[in-house]
């Protein structure tokens, strides 16, 4: 298999094929608490991404220069989840200081990450699966984006929800939750592309 | 508090998925079978009730500014600890459950437990807390399973129940996961809301 066509391919699997809400459900407590508004659905989308990237690529470091060294594999869960936490709080900080307006739009939903299952998750599974650190960092940010998509376009639905005429014991989230379904059926149809 | 309570409420009142609406990752993706929803439920029971001891015997050593990290680490401590017993026993579980495993770390259930009970209350108080709120998630996960992999296979438990003809794929397909979610939650707030009526109207 030649490069360029598998790290695309790793991409388009994290945004769209294995897309990580519709199709692996990481990370579906902020989609569903977090969509009632478009506006606040891509600044959790953004910073999702962000964090994912950075967690992707450090943990990944970690696992191969000091764990797996050392045999230390079996604290791998421990390590992540560590690692991830203070990332968080590094981002927090560092935009915070000289990034302001980033700060000001993502900086509400940062803690609300470190339990994202969706960063450890991608973390885990970019070790399981093999891949390279250009392929973590690539199936990373595709997953973000993925992430990002999706939270946008079920938002957009929930907004218009609200207006209409819904059998009163399906308002709110079950109709939320069949909503998602059809979306995750349409996400199927991208199977056939890679 | 009385014990009977706890139970009502860990097992019903505030079921953790059907009404507090906490740990939906899992819920939504290991219940494509009855088995695996049966060892999701009794991992987590395990886990919860162990991090609910814990938590309560180091309730006042742990000083309060560090207590989610400490809670975290803890409960990241017993997820490994299940995860290696669970690989070297029982490995077909260890397959199927796969990356949902270690990510009972970052299942708030767990959290919520050690931060809103365990660390306010009695070792036993909190053992009992953690048993019955882990067998609540677990009832909820075997109903959802229940349905998908009935209707998703016409099979239970490896026992066919209904004809070939009638298996609808999309059940054991990810949108079968939201859409049993969706409609389960659709009738229990179908009943909630009608009691709640009768309330107002004696």
């Amino acid at each position: 298999m030649n490069n360029i066509s598998f790290y695309f391919g790793l991409i388009i699997s994290g945004l769209l094929i294995k897309n990580v809400l519709l199709a692996q459900f990481l990370g579906i407590c902020p989609f569903l608490g977090v969509s009632k508004k478009t506006s606040s659905a891509v600044g959790m989308g953004m910073a999702v991404t962000i964090v994912l990237v950075v967690a992707s690529m450090i943990s990944y470091a970690f696992y191969y220069l000091v764990q797996v060294p050392f045999h230390l594999e079996f604290l791998r869960t421990i390590s992540f989840i560590i690692i991830i936490a203070s990332i968080v709080q590094l981002i927090e900080v560092i935009t915070k200081k000289y990034m302001k307006g980033l700060y000001e739009s993502l900086g509400v939903y940062l803690p609300l990450i470190t339990t994202n299952c969706a960063v450890l998750g991608i973390a885990i599974l970019n070790i399981n699966n093999g891949y390279d650190f250009l392929g973590s960092i690539l199936y990373a940010l595709g997953s973000g984006l993925g992430f990002l998509l999706v939270i946008v376009l079920f938002s957009a639905i929930r907004e218009k929800l609200d207006l209409l005429d819904i059998p009163k014991a399906f308002k709110g989230l079950p109709i939320a939750l069949i909503t998602a379904a059809f979306m995750s059926l349409a996400f199927i149809g991208f199977g056939g592309v890679l | 508090m009385k014990v009977s309570d706890i139970f009502k409420n860990g097992i019903y009142k505030k079921n953790a998925i059907f009404i507090m609406l906490l740990g939906m990752c899992p819920t939504l993706a290991v219940t494509t079978s009855l088995s695996n929803a049966i060892g999701m439920g009794v991992s987590v029971i395990a886990i919860l009730t162990m991090s609910n001891i814990l938590i309560s015997i180091l309730r006042k050593v742990i000083p309060p500014a560090v207590r989610i990290p400490a809670f975290i680490g803890i409960i990241a401590a017993l997820v490994t600890v299940i995860e290696m017993l669970i690989h070297a026993y029982i490995p077909t579980l260890y397959i199927s459950l796969g990356i949902y495993l270690p990510l009972i770390v970052v299942n708030c259930i767990i959290l919520e437990r050690a931060e809103s009970f365990a660390s306010k209350n009695k070792v036993i108080h909190a053992a009992f807390d953690g048993l019955a709120v882990g067998l609540g998630f677990s009832l909820a996960l075997i109903i959802i399973a229940f349905f998908r992999e009935l209707f998703g296979t016409g099979a239970l438990l490896g026992f066919h129940i209904l004809p070939a003809s009638t298996n609808m794929l999309i059940m054991i397909l990810p949108p079968g996961a939201f859409l049993t979610l969706g409609i389960l939650l659709g009738v229990i707030s179908h009943f909630t809301n009608k009691k709640k009526e009768e309330l107002e109207n004696e």
